[in-house]
């Protein structure tokens, strides 16, 4: 008993190790919080990707008109009645403008869920168990990485039929051998420490030691991930919807709104059909984008500061 | 008193390589009774973590136990299901490990780690089991248990992190404690402390406790009995004092001597082992240790020697010719040379 008094006196230098950097955060979470707060770019991508977010949520309550009531107007120029004027249909394109971010986000966020919850699953069995498994998993990713993508998704969207759930199912499906394979790269890694070592020594069972154990501390690369392909799902519901494949009017989607763009006199004479859908597109992505090289930055180990 | 707590009978363990199967560990006995220290000295790759690893059976995908029996408790380890092997793994026995700075979780607090193992192996309600780890932590001699306990790993030095470890290790009563390197990362002082902690703790709880290091001075200060191994087999037995008063193998003699003592002059060289450790691949066919042996003979070269016991001691064993007769325990080397 004694002894451990004497070690408690002895103790106290080592209860604050030097401040390396690390400064004052509790945790690991905070110190990232913090780190990407000062990429300014990030945060003006997440002030924006707000914006748009908060656009999807009250689409009801801030547009101005129903996006699907046809006014007497045709393609009329933007004024006080309609902000960014009217669609060849004589439909409100501010209001259009609105309704379509809740396609954009849905298809974005529900084709990453399901492409990471797939991805992560297995490049973590695939990682870890190695051997004849790991071989299956990468050999099926290097052939879905093969596929010529946007082929692939027309011909499947063109069976199933163009809908909003079969581009987030078609994409979601699609997606995953990315973050399969960053998932795996971390994991081959992440298992050869000690901790792990140190969770199977203790008993955990196998299940629990890749998602308990090793999972959370693949979170960085996963989470960057999953950011950038947000973006590209985005870009891709616009590409999909543009040719025709994706969300299918009279439903609001940027892509589809630009399809009217397709005449040379809508395009040099009537800028407010496409002008405003095609900078909603840039705006999402580069904020998404901005956002994610920010997480980036502000998760790699590398920029202690 | 008779009986033991852990038998390992005549351990054979091999590893799948490209170039084949390499036997790495080979005839491999001990016994450890409840509450003794074994110390498992010798150095890089001649086996001792081999050995520990395989009374764990976590040998790995390209490891596996081709003979010999270790008996923990009565229960028959090596034929034993993963899933009662994972009962056994951190409740009956546990491990600590050499590098504390990576043992830890670094996503997780130090009471999240602790909490989930004594969920898994103990029966305890949450606030039971938060105050159960708030006693291991002040236990073993963590200032402030209170708030380290939701700490992250990142802010504790390499001795606190091998105390939580240890902690972790002890929290659910193992009834022996695998402790592999477990001060080889720390500086000398934190060392010291940790050993007096686990020498504290072992009379406390009775554990037996093995030990495995290639500094023969902790080995010496925790050890009761001491296995010398060389190439993957055990080249001397015997218990700590005889040991060290009276070494027999060369290797073990040769070991002793490359310790520097304070006394030494400043411009004397230390004594080094000539050579190293041979190849898995290319083991010789007689004394594995006979390269580097000063009293190598002829029939070390060609024949194995077994291990002997020596006569008239307590379980003094050698694995040498040069001691296969009594009267040349007495008369020393010199005869040998004769006979070669």
């Amino acid at each position: 008993m004694s002894l451990a008094n004497l070690k408690t006196e002895q103790e106290p230098v080592l209860q604050h190790p030097p401040d390396l950097g690390l400064g004052e955060e509790e945790s690991y979470l905070r110190m990232i919080t913090k780190r990407f707060f000062k990429h300014r770019l990030a945060v003006v991508g997440l002030v924006i990707f707000t914006i748009i977010t908060l656009m999807a949520i009250l689409a009801p309550w801030i547009s101005p008109r129903d996006p699907y009531e046809i006014t007497g107007d045709f393609a009329a120029e933007p004024s006080a009645e309609y902000w960014l004027g009217t669609d060849q249909v004589g439909r409100d394109i501010a209001s259009r403008l609105i309704y379509a971010s809740r396609v954009s986000l849905a298809v974005g966020i529900g084709a990453v869920a399901i492409y990471v919850v797939i991805g992560t699953i297995l490049g973590a069995i695939a990682g870890y168990f190695g051997k004849w498994v790991d071989m299956c998993i990468m050999r099926l990713t290097d052939v879905f990485m093969a596929f010529p993508y946007l082929m692939v998704i027309l011909v499947l969207v063109s069976i199933m039929g163009p809908s909003l759930y079969n581009i987030i199912i078609v994409l979601g499906l699609l997606g995953w051998p990315g973050i399969a394979r960053i998932v795996r790269g971390s994991v081959l890694s992440i298992k050869e420490m000690d901790y792990v070592k140190a969770g199977i020594t203790l008993g955990y069972s196998t299940p629990k030691i890749v998602f308990q154990h090793i999972l959370p501390n693949c979170l960085a690369p996963i989470l960057v991930n999953a950011t950038f392909g947000i973006a590209s799902a985005i870009i891709m519901e616009a590409s999909l919807s543009f040719l025709g494949m994706g969300v299918q009017p009279p439903t609001a989607s940027w892509g589809n709104m630009l399809t009217e763009a397709q005449s040379l006199t809508v395009l040099s004479t009537q800028l407010w059909l496409w002008i405003p859908p095609g900078l909603m597109i840039l705006l999402a992505v580069l904020s998404i984008n901005f956002m994610g090289d920010g997480l980036r930055d502000a998760m790699d180990p590398k920029s202690l500061r | 008193m008779e009986n033991n707590l852990l038998e390992v009978d005549k351990l054979q363990v091999a590893f799948r390589t490209d170039k084949g199967e390499v036997v790495s560990v080979d005839e491999v006995t001990f016994q450890l009774k409840q509450g003794e220290t074994i110390g498992i000295v010798g150095e890089s790759g001649c086996g001792k973590s081999v050995t520990s690893l395989s009374i764990m059976r976590l040998l790995g995908r390209t490891g596996l136990i081709k003979k010999g029996a270790i008996s923990f408790n009565g229960r028959e380890l090596t034929q034993l299901e993963e899933a009662q092997m994972r009962e056994i793994r951190g409740n009956e026995i546990s491990m600590i490990f050499q590098e504390p700075m990576t043992s830890l979780n670094p996503v997780f607090s130090i009471g999240n780690q602790m909490l989930e193992l004594i969920h898994l192996h103990m029966k305890m309600s949450k606030s039971e089991a938060r105050a159960y780890a708030i006693e291991m932590l002040k236990k073993v001699g963590i200032p402030r248990a209170e708030q380290i306990i939701d700490e992250y790993p990142h802010k504790l030095s390499g001795g606190m992190r091998q105390r939580v470890m240890i902690a972790m290790a002890l929290s659910c009563k193992p009834r022996l404690l695998i402790a592999d390197e477990p001060t080889t990362a720390l500086d000398v002082t934190i060392q010291a402390q940790i050993l007096e902690l686990m020498k504290k703790l072992r009379q406390e709880s009775q554990t037996a406790i093995m030990i495995i290091s290639h500094d023969l001075g902790i080995i010496a200060e925790m050890a009761d009995k001491v296995l010398v191994m060389y190439a993957g087999q055990v080249v001397e037995e015997a218990d700590v004092f005889t040991l060290f008063d009276d070494p027999k193998h060369p290797y073990t003699v040769g070991l002793m001597e490359s310790i520097p003592h304070l006394e030494h002059d400043s411009q004397q060289k230390l004594f080094s082992i000539p050579g190293t450790v041979p190849h898995l691949h290319a083991m010789p066919k007689g004394c594995r240790f006979h390269q580097r042996c000063q009293h190598a003979t002829e029939q070390c070269v060609t024949q194995k020697p077994p291990l002997l016991t020596i006569q008239g001691s307590n379980g003094h064993r050698v694995r040498c010719w040069l001691y296969q007769e009594e009267e040349q325990v007495v008369s020393g080397y010199g005869q040998n040379e004769v006979i070669a």
